[in-house]
């Protein structure tokens, strides 16, 4: 009540301005934006019914509601029209990797990834080859299995006891290889990795295999490459490149991979 | 507030405000909105943490594979290489079925024998017949180049990956092409 009044306070002294600088007519009127309907039609399966087969569900919003990338589409869907519909998400900037999805046939950040604003329906499937959770949640389990078997850490018999010195040129080394957030979409884009992902590692996986490998910190680079060294875990990659396509972040891994080879062959 | 969230009351007593007036009656609410809303509890069984696993098995039992090759934007990227693998063991199986064949039948199979055959062919199963090895053959040698490239340290960003895959293309028509008039 008190702030009420002190706002018609505060309003009085410029109603009796707006005599001399007319103070109502230089504030622009509120325009009421026109409704830009776009349809988003998004993979749907639900656990608890499981003898239904998944379907895409369509569902309608209006874009000036609603914020710029598709993961604001998906959290208005969420809120306004279906709350059942489920997803990952945290960062809603592009660092936590969680809201990884098949987004009009191209696995991305759904945070990262702008609504097109064409006519064009937008369709929206979980990321491809998985197993899927419920709706748009992949099973990542054996994901981060791999990502755990290739040990992602320094090894070292007798690290220093204070910093670990590095040159600016081993450094440099690793940029490209060590921005990775492990979003899996470029893992998931892989078709080598569609068919054999119970042996094969994939592309995110081999990547910070390289990372480990190429750290001259790292003591045990021989052993890390004796690991890869058989048919399955690294040679099942055939250049394809569709993870550096799809890479949210820029970075590349059908290069770190060919690197890993040619240094694997070289020796 | 946090006294009806915490005995989680919270949602029945909200759904009770928005009822009709007459349910806001105090007389009413105790004995027709209270009955319906905040007593219908939710059953619940009580499991020991041994459980989660078998729950967790049985629900992966029935958990789908996502799609993928179907609903994958067609890229230059993954179709040169499906393309590459195709035209390989298309090639390479008839190489061994033609060697087959001509150890079991020499006579039919034999340099003029084939020869003979095709001239008598009308002009445009020649030509047809020829674009069919030609285009296979002149994709898979090229792409092949690109594959060596790779292996050797060469075109591997995204951009000259791309040059590379687009220069098979044009060198695979031009040979086709090329092929086809010899």
């Amino acid at each position: 009540m008190q702030s009420l009044a002190r706002n018609t306070l505060s309003a009085r002294p410029s109603a009796i301005r707006g005599f001399a600088t007319s103070a109502a007519r230089s504030q622009a009127a509120a325009v009421q934006k026109p409704i830009q309907t776009k349809e988003f039609k998004i993979y749907r399966w639900n656990p608890d019914e499981p003898e239904k087969k998944p379907t895409l569900q369509s569902y309608k919003i209006d874009l000036n509601q609603c914020g710029p990338m598709v993961l604001d589409a998906l959290i208005k869907i969420k809120t306004d029209l279906d709350p059942t519909l489920t997803f990952r998400r945290s960062c809603r900037e592009g660092i936590c990797g969680s809201c990884a999805m098949n987004i009009d046939g191209q696995n991305t950040l759904a945070c990262l990834c702008r609504i097109d604003r064409g006519a064009k329906d937008t369709k929206i499937y979980p990321l491809p080859h998985m197993y899927i959770v419920k709706d748009l949640v992949p099973d990542l389990t054996l994901f981060y299995k791999q990502y755990k078997s290739i040990e992602p850490y320094l090894k070292h018999p007798n690290p220093p006891e204070r910093e670990f010195y590095q040159s600016q040129e081993d450094r440099k080394k690793l940029d490209g290889l060590y921005e990775c957030i492990l979003c899996a979409c470029c893992t998931t884009s892989c078709p080598s990795y569609w068919w054999n992902q119970d042996e094969y590692l994939g592309p995110a996986t081999l990547m910070q295999a390289y990372r480990w490998i190429a750290d001259s910190r790292d003591a045990f680079g021989a052993e890390r490459k004796e690991k890869l060294q058989n048919e399955m875990s690294m040679y099942r990659c055939h250049t394809i490149f569709n993870c550096t396509r799809t890479c949210p972040k820029g970075l590349n891994p059908a290069a770190a991979i060919a690197k890993l080879k040619l240094e694997m062959a070289a020796e | 507030m946090m006294s009806t969230r915490s005995v989680g009351l919270g949602s029945a007593l909200r759904r009770g405000t928005f009822a009709p007036k007459l349910a806001r009656n105090p007389a009413v609410f105790r004995n027709v909105v209270a009955k319906r809303y905040i007593y219908r509890t939710i059953q619940t069984t009580s499991l020991p943490p041994s459980a989660a696993r078998e729950i967790l098995n049985k629900q992966r039992l029935f958990r789908p594979s996502s799609p993928h090759f179907t609903i994958y934007q067609p890229q230059l990227t993954w179709l040169s290489s499906i393309v590459n693998r195709v035209t390989g063991a298309a090639l390479s199986s008839l190489m061994y079925a033609f060697a087959l064949a001509y150890l079991a039948f020499p006579t039919i199979f034999s340099g003029e024998n084939i020869v003979g055959v095709v001239e008598q062919l009308p002009t445009w199963a020649k030509y047809s017949g020829k674009a069919i090895l030609a285009a296979p053959f002149s994709f898979h040698a090229l792409n092949g180049i690109r594959h060596l490239g790779w292996d050797i340290g060469f075109f591997l960003n995204l951009k000259t990956c791309y040059q590379a895959g687009y220069a098979v293309l044009i060198g695979t028509a031009a040979g086709t092409v090329g092929l086809c008039l010899m």
